[in-house]
């Protein structure tokens, strides 16, 4: 599915210390940006997302994520449906994301019949529990860090990525590897506010999916509080055909079939 | 309500239940439906000694069976409740009213005949509107009880035996609702929480239990209620109706004295939407109590005004608040305070309720730490609900919270419960 790991952004033009022929940093980051979140015109994928503490105790989450674009790098839908643990079965996490401004979010909870709508102020908040932000799996929006090409080596564009807007983050800025054959942001380094690495997300392993070259698991790294999050991605289908009608309430009371098998 | 005889082999029931947890921990994959659940234990108590209720207001033990299947053109679903409750008086089964050992919360098979319609016909649990905690337009059943004892908030919602049917146009949405007999809520009715009882004029319990005379024949004691709803870019914009009954007794047989519930028709709006990084939300509803169209019966409620808005924010990370201002405004006030019985306390005008919430999740969202506070300045009292739950494991989860009631009155929403403080611990395990 849409990968999970990225950030990028990139308005700022390419200093002059970078020769010609590489290409604008901006490219470079909506490339990175559509490989990651916006691969095929939707998806679908089954989640298996391991989080574990400090002390070695695990938590285990899976739920069918399915993801509908309105345009490539613009507005998204995204349905998730969790199957595991038990206490969240059956639950509905939907976004409308609209790049550059705030997205829309419900929480359809089954046992109430409660269809619940969550404020999007904060998007680097845990995604249900995990080292993942609600950010990483939706994506950050590309305009909202400004991005300097540092190094490019055979195989990875490297990137600085600085926010326009410090008080909205808890980073300082981040490195992210780019593969330069599949356009796919593949290790991201996030430093603190003293300048310390503190979290990281990787590409664990990319497969070809329907000739879309795609994260099947990836992991964050979270060094302050000692907890590492893996994301197993299986079951993955581009261009199902996702009708617009599933991203909506009706299917929140009532997952559709392609959600719960 | 008259007493019942106590069952007298209670343990029995509680070691089906821990034999049930075990059958279905072993016998779950090897199904043709799906089969989950939970069993649950939990305890709590009053804080202060009330002379009409047991000092005990909690003490059960749970097991739900979650049974569903799905096929291609509809879906089918059971989910019971096997309950072992030692406050209760009585273990004889009443469906209707959730009563005895078998609390049914959902029997129900969903349709998806054509397109554009979505038919689900059974008992079910409906809910729809904009609050929270407060219902203007949700006029399904609640169950008070359960709420104030510190059962998980999923129990407030009392399930409902009827058909829904749902339209999807492409202009509007329409859900319509047919419940045949009405189903009322769970109210207060002084069995284990006690309440203000306007014809002893005191607080009062076990001693006085509300005996109700509710409106039960089938098809034509019937409710009806209607939501046509869109989504304007992305806010919610809903209309409603309702036909039936107040929900709890509001009103009193003159002759015979019995609680009774008048009949009530409401038509509302409600809005929600993002606003100033958070989610705003704006309901409103007039309650038609057409058996006093005039206002002047004091025997039975008085038309209303209700108006809610609220907004919900995440203030800081894990940290998100809510508040709501809520009115319930009374339509001929002149008219009821003229024809006020004495001895009854007088209602205000309009009945102001502030509610706050404030939840903290922490240790990755393992430990939740929230607090509901409903406070009502016009009738001047308040309600505090702390809770913590910690996820132990992904299956294990134990709570601990409280409700705390506090009034200057006998006689209002809140203040009647002021002798119902209580504090609970509960562990729920999931399969």
């Amino acid at each position: 599915m849409k990968k999970i790991i990225v950030y990028f952004t990139a308005i700022f033009v390419m200093t002059a210390v970078h020769t010609l022929a590489a290409p604008e940093v901006n490219e470079i980051v909506k490339k990175a940006n559509n490989a990651s979140y916006y691969q095929g015109d939707d998806g679908k994928a089954k989640v298996i997302m391991t989080i574990t503490d400090r002390q070695g105790r695990k938590r285990i989450r899976e739920f069918i994520i399915l993801r509908k674009d309105k345009t490539d790098g613009g507005d998204q839908f995204y349905y998730v449906y969790f199957k595991k643990p038990s206490d969240v079965r059956k639950m509905v996490f939907m976004v409308w994301k609209h790049p550059g401004k705030d997205d829309d979010r419900w929480l359809y909870l089954p046992s109430m019949d409660l269809v619940k709508r969550i404020s999007a102020s904060d998007k680097r908040t845990s995604f249900a529990g995990s080292d993942f932000f609600y950010e990483d799996v939706s994506g950050r929006s590309i305009d909202e860090d400004s991005h300097k090409l540092v190094e490019e080596t055979g195989q990875y564009y490297i990137l600085n990525s600085i926010p326009k807007n410090l008080e909205t983050v808890e980073f300082a800025s981040y490195k992210i590897w780019i593969d330069k054959k599949s356009h796919l942001p593949v290790k991201a380094e996030y430093l603190n506010k003293s300048g310390k690495k503190y979290r990281t997300v990787e590409a664990l392993d990319i497969k070809n999916v329907q000739n879309l070259p795609t994260v099947i698991r990836s992991r964050v790294t979270n060094y302050e509080s000692g907890s590492v999050t893996v994301l197993e991605f299986k079951d993955i289908r581009y261009n199902l055909g996702l009708k617009a009608n599933i991203f909506t309430e009706r299917y929140l009371r009532r997952a559709p079939g392609v959600a719960r098998r | 309500m008259n007493k019942k005889i106590k069952n007298p082999k209670p343990i029995n029931l509680l070691a089906i239940i821990i034999l049930m947890c075990m059958l279905s921990t072993s016998l779950f994959g090897q199904l043709p439906f799906e089969l989950h659940g939970f069993g649950e234990a939990g305890i709590g108590g009053r804080i202060a000694d009330d002379p009409e209720e047991e000092r005990t207001s909690l003490l059960e033990g749970r097991f739900q069976v979650d049974v569903s299947r799905e096929f291609d053109i509809a879906e089918f679903r059971l989910r019971a409740d096997l309950l072992y409750d030692h406050v209760a008086d009585s273990y004889e089964i009443v469906i209707e009213e959730g009563k005895g050992f078998i609390d049914l919360r959902e029997a129900n098979i969903t349709f998806y005949p054509m397109e554009l319609i979505d038919i689900k016909f059974g008992r079910q649990i409906l809910t729809w509107g904009t609050g929270d905690m407060i219902f203007i337009n949700d006029l399904f059943p609640k169950d008070w009880q359960s709420f104030f004892i510190g059962r998980d908030h999923e129990y407030l919602k009392a399930p409902s035996d009827g058909l829904r049917t749902s339209f999807f146009f492409d202009l509007i949405n329409i859900d319509m609702v047919y419940i045949p007999n009405f189903d009322s809520d769970r109210f207060i009715n002084g069995e284990r929480i006690s309440y203000w009882n306007n014809t002893l004029r005191e607080i009062s319990g076990q001693n006085a239990v509300t005996v109700a005379d509710r409106p039960d024949k089938w098809f034509y004691d019937y409710e009806f209620a209607l939501r046509i709803y869109k989504n304007i870019d992305s806010i919610e914009l809903a209309l409603y109706g309702y036909n039936g009954f107040w929900k709890s007794p509001n009103g009193m047989d003159r002759v015979n004295g019995l609680a009774i519930f008048p009949e009530l028709n409401v038509i509302g709006a409600s809005a929600r939407g993002n606003i100033l990084k958070g989610i705003g939300n704006f309901e409103s509803g007039y309650y038609y109590s057409s058996d006093d169209n005039g206002g002047g019966n004091p025997f039975i409620r008085n038309s209303e005004l209700r108006l809610l808005w609220g907004y919900e924010r995440e203030l800081l990370k894990e940290l998100t608040l809510g508040i709501q201002y809520y009115l319930e405004h009374m339509l001929h006030y002149n008219t009821y305070k003229n024809n006020s019985l004495p001895g009854i306390p007088i209602k205000d005008e309009n009945r102001h309720l502030l509610t706050l919430r404030i939840t903290r999740m922490a240790l990755n969202q393992n430990l939740k730490l929230s607090l509901f506070i409903f406070c009502s300045p016009s009738d001047k009292d308040i309600y505090l609900r702390p809770n913590s739950n910690y996820k132990v494991t992904d299956s294990l989860a134990v709570e601990l919270g409280g409700n705390i009631f506090h009034g200057s009155h006998d006689y209002t929403f809140f203040g009647q419960f002021t002798n119902n403080d209580n504090f609970y611990v509960k562990a729920k395990y999931g399969f």
